[in-house]
């Protein structure tokens, strides 16, 4: 026999879905089904069940193999780096709870380490820009009911958030979109023609990098200013016209993704886009949402910022907050060496930093914390793994849109192994006496 | 004028932040006094003794104190922030924030600078021989005031985001500049005397910009006004005005309404 457990909630993406239902063997012990979840939201349940998962902490020897340790060792090298380093770097959090986050910061304040998550990389530009023009944003259920205007800029949710569009964007029927996607009229602005792009009304393929000047065209548009013939390939007429349609709709939104935060312009490009449904605000009710990938980015801003004000790049070496992405930013601490050793946990970045970063963080001590193995896990001196948050553990996480959702915990972890939570507890504790002694 | 010489010793590993190598802090100090200011490495604190030999005393005022900075400062941070008058002058490269909030006085630096250099500044004269890195004469993280006076001159090249949210004070770049020049610009002025790239006075509500080169992209939101016979900065020629951003909102001045302007050498 087996039995279902609902209303689960998926810990891969941004978009959280919180309507899957998992099949588990009758002892706790054994996933055996995952329904409604996309393929990457089942694959992240199942992967979990793999035979092949490490469950004790690893440590690199000096030949490059690999040492089984007991957690308390793992414990005491982690606590012992931190406590000993003029300045720590602790990345990732974007995959694991706000509880864990909000330990991780307590050992942060404690070491004067630099916290920074996987917004830096991607939504960090997002989070700059907020913080220079503020954002009118709204919540997916929103979307859900009342958007009739939607546009994705610079991302693909078809292969980043499957069931994004299927559940709040394009196809459900909502209070005031009764005809669900027949309501709807969808612009997608992107370099490639992208799945996204073929089931849009309105694809503009604009030319790499020139998404600042469009934006900064619609707006002139909106104003029925003057504009050139053509703006990053896109003929002038065809701007008018969709600011135009955009002025005539009831509720609009504006999805971006790294398409616009990680190309030329950055942080220009989310300033502009914002101030572009500013000036749509005029004429109707406009909205606008960063796509979040981790399914907990967004919680790990939310947590630094109510913790220490800032979102990501959190420098606590001085004893206070300070923040300065191009300075406090992981890449620009790697790259010009200005860190000590590093911490990593939820997040993969030596799959996702550039090489010149990954080579100075092989060269530090170093920690990784991850469920799986990963390519940073292959560089980090030491890799303890730990429980999968949502899978194995319950933890609070945000969505995209900012509400905070449970996640629910549906088996067992394997015998003995900890949780995020409480591998950074016992390295909290561990560094309190530490620095306790050093004083 | 008493002269301070710091002279590097002990580079430091991380990096430092020496936000006291300034004519106000040296002032009415011994080289003793001096050399036991604090800086930072990392999260612990030492003296700029440890890193720098200091000769010289500073002056009874910050007017009458100079600061001569020898050996290797690429990686000090912060030298000359908030400097309100005397003069700095650093040999070779120096790090971020050279000049940060300077408020007056002269800081030459004979090499290059990296980023945040005389960001927030007020006034007093800033110059690079060198190049210069991102965000020259912008506004700190969330700040809506860039530099606001003074003079930045930079003879080499520059990097992207020059006078973000600048609102006053005259920034010159005698060789390129990277993209994004004067973003959301309320007013002073910036000269570009070699080749702009794109995304110039995007966002500008007021003030002006001048290139000398060549603009790759103009941004949308420009309009061409008419040709104009000026002289800029020792140049003296033909500019073509362009009125922009379009995009962005205007004051009115006058029953006028005020653009910011963009001049391109013909
Ligand atoms: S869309 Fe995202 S949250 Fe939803 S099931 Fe797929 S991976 Fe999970």
């Amino acid at each position: 026999m087996t039995k279902t457990v609902t209303d689960v909630i998926c810990p891969f993406c941004g978009t959280l879905c919180d309507d899957l239902e998992v099949e588990v063997s009758d002892d706790g012990k054994q996933i055996v089904d995952v329904y409604n979840a996309c393929v990457i939201g089942a694959a992240k349940f199942l992967h979990s069940q793999a035979s092949d998962r490490v469950k004790r902490p690893r440590m690199q020897q000096p030949d490059g193999s690999y040492k089984e340790v007991s957690y308390d060792e793992a414990v005491e090298y982690t606590a012992k780096m931190l406590a000993s380093s003029k300045k720590p770097l602790m990345y990732g959090w974007s995959s694991t709870s706000c509880e864990a986050q909000s330990v991780g910061h307590e050992i942060a304040e404690q070491v004067g380490a630099i916290v920074d998550n996987t917004a830096t990389v991607c939504h960090g530009s997002t989070l700059i820009a907020v913080q220079d023009v503020g954002i009118p944003s709204c919540t997916l259920g929103e979307v859900k009911n009342r958007a009739d205007r939607i546009i994705f800029w610079g991302c693909n949710p078809c292969h980043a958030h499957p069931r994004h569009m299927s559940r709040y964007s394009i196809f459900p029927r909502g209070f005031f979109v009764n005809k669900g996607h027949k309501n709807r009229k969808v612009f997608v602005i992107d370099p490639r023609v992208t799945d996204t792009a073929k089931m849009a009304d309105y694809h503009f393929q604009i030319e790499q990098g020139r998404d600042y000047e469009l934006l900064s065209a619609l707006r002139v548009a909106l104003r029925n200013e003057w504009l050139p013939d053509t703006v990053a390939g896109i003929p002038k007429e065809k701007i008018y016209e969709a600011a135009e349609v955009l002025k005539s709709g009831r509720f609009g939104i504006i999805f971006f993704g790294m398409g616009v935060t990680q190309s030329l312009s950055k942080n220009h490009n989310i300033d502009n886009a914002i101030m572009l449904t500013k000036d749509l605000n005029e004429f109707t009710k406009f909205s606008i949402m960063a796509m979040r990938g981790h399914y907990n980015v967004t919680g790990s801003g939310q947590v630094l910022g109510w913790q220490f004000g800032f979102p990501y790049c959190v420098d606590l070496s001085r004893g206070f907050a300070r923040y300065n992405p191009g300075e406090t930013s992981s890449n620009d601490l790697l790259r010009r060496g200005e860190v000590d050793a590093v911490f990593v946990l939820g997040s993969d970045p030596g799959a996702h930093f550039p090489i010149s970063s990954v080579k100075k963080f092989s060269e530090l001590p170093s920690v990784a914390v991850d469920p799986h193995i990963t390519p940073t896990t292959e560089v980090a001196k030491l890799h303890v793994p730990v429980a999968f948050v949502g899978v194995e553990v319950g933890g609070n996480c945000y969505r995209m849109d900012n509400v905070p959702i449970e996640a629910r915990k549906v088996v067992d972890p394997p015998e003995g192994m900890l949780t995020d939570e409480e591998f950074l507890s016992r390295v909290n504790k561990r560094v309190k006496e530490l620095m306790e002694a050093k004083k | 004028m008493e002269t301070v010489t710091l002279t590097m010793k002990n580079p430091p590993v991380l990096m430092l932040e020496a936000d006291h190598i300034s004519p106000d802090a040296f002032a009415g100090k011994t080289a003793a006094e001096i050399a036991a200011l604090h800086a930072y490495e990392g999260r612990e604190q030492f003296t700029l003794g440890k890193y720098f030999d200091v000769a010289g005393n500073g002056g009874k005022t910050a007017a009458e104190t100079k600061i001569v900075v020898k050996g290797d400062v690429s990686r000090v941070k912060y030298i000359g922030m908030k400097m309100t008058a005397g003069e700095v002058v650093v040999e070779n490269n120096a790090d971020m924030y050279t000049g940060a909030w300077m408020q007056g006085g002269k800081l030459l630096v004979k090499g290059s600078v990296d980023a945040f250099t005389g960001i927030g500044m007020i006034g007093g004269e800033l110059t690079i021989e060198g190049n210069a890195g991102n965000y020259l004469g912008a506004a700190y993280r969330g700040d809506w005031r860039g530099m606001q006076g003074g003079v930045i001159r930079v003879k080499g090249n520059a990097g992207s985001d020059i006078g973000t949210f600048m609102n006053g004070g005259t920034i010159i770049v005698e060789g390129n500049a990277d993209v994004h020049v004067g973003t959301h610009q309320e007013g002073g002025k910036i000269i570009v005397k070699g080749n702009g790239k794109s995304k110039i006075g995007g966002q500008m509500v007021e003030g002006e910009i001048y290139v000398f080169g060549t603009i790759d992209v103009m941004m949308p939101g420009y309009k061409y006004v008419q040709d104009e016979e000026l002289e800029v900065d020792g140049y003296k020629g033909r500019f073509a005005l362009y009125h922009g951003d379009l995009g962005e909102r205007h004051p009115k001045r006058k029953g006028q309404i005020v653009y910011g302007k963009l001049y391109q050498k013909i």
